[in-house]
């Protein structure tokens, strides 16, 4: 018997520990994973027996997968025994005022223009319970209620739409699909999940702040975002977390479900602490997105602008099944110092006159590694699916790195596919002809990259779009010397 | 305004100004010819703070400070303006953007209030009727896509709308037509004062029909080897660079 599969045996043989449960009342589950973790964590959230089940078949597929080795990033074994898969949200203040904050935390959110209650709040100080791996701003609620659109936390949909949960859940990326997939849907905490009902349009972005509080917390959130025939949505994720010195572990999994005529919209704006100039701490960003077009005309969107985490490792993607379904892709991905990234997205074309778009701009500065890596696959069935893709590579400086892995998939002749790649520097000219205009290296880069990504921040609501500027701003810091 | 002594400089170990001697008093215009290669490009662009050209002797002091001691951006903000000989693209960015920024970060340097959009949308039009430039081109990225003239053309747009005490126009005549060089020059004349000063550096003396100059010098190899009236120009567009060239002979 393999390793793997006695460890299984294991696992699955073994009694249920009854008298871990005594501890239900602690806040946090002992760090560790095993079956008892997978329970404590259903039973924390008081789930239905079918939810557990479906957790521990997960968790038992997932021993028998291994960590992914293909992506083009390098970090440490990952110890998944040493991580903690719950905790609950704390009510005490870990700060008593800003005073108290890291002082480059602060500068940062100033830098932002975030304010300063919100700052408090993200800061851990008291005012508002802090939120944590459990529940999730629900701005808004009683003015979509009227329409029928439900926006709320994972675990209370569980408890109030049973029936979607049910339906839906893994529906588009099943537990099997990948090792931080698998582990996901094992241990997930919370999430969100939204659900447009037919011919719905949603009158408001629906936005949720995630955040990463405690030390030693891995972080599994689970998103579900479901549009009935005919519905509209815009869906918004932005993040921050404060510096740490403790690499986490960050696996979250995105579902999207578009019908006939729907169209969702998700943007996403990362600034998770990358680590510092050294790569020392930061978050380890292993991402599961991917939407399904299921009828006719769907259309889904993903934008996102990534500037935080040591290691990213995300591929949103479109599955185009229905019949002139839409997928696109837009994204700018920046690394500095020693951040890796590795992120792209799969455009699956199925359905006949399929349309999807990639926009993919990295901005590779410091000595950090950035790769795309893009998969469009055109299935037998896909006549006249058609793809664009444009994937540019910015370099800063010549310590950095930039890789593009496109891959290409077509098994259908009338299908159309063009690619286009550039790798460009930021050039002493540009930064002097700024700088002849008075405009000092600083701003010069930043106008200079801002525009480049300009086509992706074009897609991201207003506001979004403002606050992705800062960061990339903020992100590119000292890449200049 | 400016004067420059025994300016010495190099590029990539080569040495190009060979101890060059200049003064601009302010509200005059100085017309530089030359032939090329003679380092009309390279005394504009260590005016302008380039850092490839690395300086190895003499001073320059522009408005009673050392200039070569500035940044270039502090330098722009001083006031000295630098129209390219080949102004650079920057994709994405609007020349609105771009130019709102460089506006209003001299307008910092000076102290003065920072213009807010209605106030900026105000002061473009305005000059874009001296420019006689189209709307469109404001909303573009800068200089993408631009013709050789329209490129040229927005550089005396900038110049305008920054409203620099020194301004060196660096071939700002090549590639314009007939009826751009007009607008261009009117632009040019139409910023003139009696505290403003520029550095025209032309291969044709068509340009100082309409830009008429105080003072026409030839650069060559490096120095400034002959100073005249408008009529220098004149002389030289019949005769060539040739007669110079031996006078220097002569007289080495
Ligand atoms: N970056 C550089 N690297 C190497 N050589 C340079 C560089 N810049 C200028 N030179 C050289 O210095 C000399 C002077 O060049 P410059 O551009 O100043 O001439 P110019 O007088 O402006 O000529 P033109 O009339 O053709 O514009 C030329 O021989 C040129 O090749
Ligand atoms: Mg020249």
């Amino acid at each position: 018997m393999s390793e793997d599969l006695k460890i299984l045996d294991e696992v699955t043989n073994s009694d249920y520990k009854w008298g871990f449960v005594s501890n239900i009342e602690s806040d946090n589950a002992p760090k560790g994973l095993n079956e008892d973790i997978v329970r404590f964590i259903s039973l924390k959230k008081s789930e239905p027996e079918w939810l557990l089940q479906w957790r521990l078949k997960a968790f038992r597929h997932w021993l028998t997968m291994t960590e992914p080795k293909w992506p083009n990033v390098s970090y440490p074994e990952i110890d998944f025994q040493d991580i903690i898969y719950y905790s609950a949200p704390k009510k005490k203040p870990t700060l008593n005022s800003l005073d108290e904050l890291d002082p480059e935390i602060k500068a940062t959110f100033d830098k932002l223009g975030i304010s300063l209650i919100e700052q408090q709040r993200l800061a851990g100080v008291a005012v508002d319970a802090v939120i944590d791996s459990v529940s999730v701003k629900t701005t808004f609620r009683e003015t979509l209620a009227e329409l029928g659109i439900i926006f709320c936390s994972f675990s209370e949909a569980v408890h109030d739409h049973p029936e979607l949960i049910k339906k839906y859940l893994g529906s588009v990326v099943p537990y099997t699909d990948n090792f931080y997939a698998a582990l996901n849907s094992a241990v997930f905490s919370d999430g969100s999940f939204c659900y447009i009902p037919k011919g719905v349009r949603c009158p408001m972005e629906l936005s949720t702040y995630f955040r990463i509080n405690s030390a030693g917390t891995g972080q599994f959130e689970r998103t579900l975002i479901v549009a009935e025939e005919g519905a509209q949505v815009s869906y918004l994720e932005g993040c921050t977390a404060p510096m740490r010195d403790e690499n986490q572990l960050h696996a979250a999994v995105v579902e999207i479900v578009s019908h006939t005529d729907a169209n969702v919209k998700y943007s996403t704006v990362q600034n998770w602490y990358p680590g510092d100039k050294n790569g020392k701490g930061g978050i380890y960003n292993f991402v599961t997105k991917r939407g399904i077009c299921l009828g006719d005309r769907a259309k889904i969107s993903w934008t996102q602008v990534e500037t935080g985490s040591a290691i990213t490792w995300k591929y949103p993607s479109v599955i185009l099944k229905g019949d002139y379904s839409i997928g696109e892709f837009y994204s700018v991905a920046v690394t500095n110092n020693m951040q890796q990234a590795d992120t792209g997205t799969k455009m699956i074309h199925l359905g006949k006159n399929t349309r999807s778009v990639i926009v993919s701009k990295g901005i590779s500065c410091g000595r950090s590694q950035n790769s795309y890596r893009g998969l469009v696959k055109i299935g037998k069935n896909a006549s006249y699916a058609r793809n664009f893709s444009q994937c540019d590579s910015l370099l800063i400086g010549d310590k950095c790195g930039a890789h593009t892995f496109p891959y290409l998939e077509v098994a259908n002749k009338t299908a159309k596919v063009e690619h286009e790649a550039t790798t460009s520097k930021v050039g002493e000219d540009q930064i002097f002809y700024c700088n002849q205009r008075g405009i000092s290296t600083e701003d010069a880069v930043n106008l200079i990259v801002n525009g480049y990504c300009k086509e992706v921040f074009n897609q991201l609501p207003m506001e979004f779009a403002v606050e992705a500027q800062k960061l990339l701003s903020i992100s590119l810091e000292g890449s200049v010397g | 305004m400016l004067s420059i002594k025994n300016l010495q400089a190099a590029v990539e170990g080569k040495q190009i100004l060979n101890g060059l001697n200049f003064e601009v008093k302010p509200g005059e215009v100085h017309a530089i010819m030359g032939p090329n290669g003679s380092g009309k490009s390279t005394l504009a662009s260590v005016l302008a703070g380039r850092e490839e050209y690395e300086v190895s002797g003499g001073s320059v002091s522009f408005l009673g400070t050392d200039l070569l001691e500035m940044s270039p951006e502090d330098r722009a903000r001083a006031g000295l303006f630098l129209a390219f000989q080949y102004p650079v693209e920057i994709p994405g960015v609007s020349n609105a953007n771009f130019l709102k920024t460089a506006v209003n970060e001299i307008r910092k340097a000076r102290g003065e209030e920072i213009l807010d959009s209605k106030a900026f949308l105000k002061l473009m039009n305005e000059k874009m009727k001296l420019v006689e430039m189209d709307k469109a081109m404001t909303q573009r990225s800068v200089n993408e896509g631009f013709s050789g003239g329209e490129k040229k053309r927005n550089e005396i747009f900038q110049m305008a709308m920054l409203e620099p005490k020194l301004s060196i126009l660096d071939e700002t005549d090549s590639g314009l037509d007939i009826d751009a060089l007009r607008i261009v020059s009117n632009g040019v004349n139409a910023l003139r004062t009696p505290d403003r000063s520029f550095i025209v550096i032309t291969h044709y003396q068509r340009l100082l029909d309409y830009i008429v100059p105080d003072f026409v010098h030839v650069l060559y190899k490096g120095r400034i080897v002959k100073s005249g009236t408008k009529d220098l120009a004149l002389e030289l567009e019949e005769k060539g660079y040739d007669w110079i060239k031996e006078e220097i002979a002569v007289g080495a």
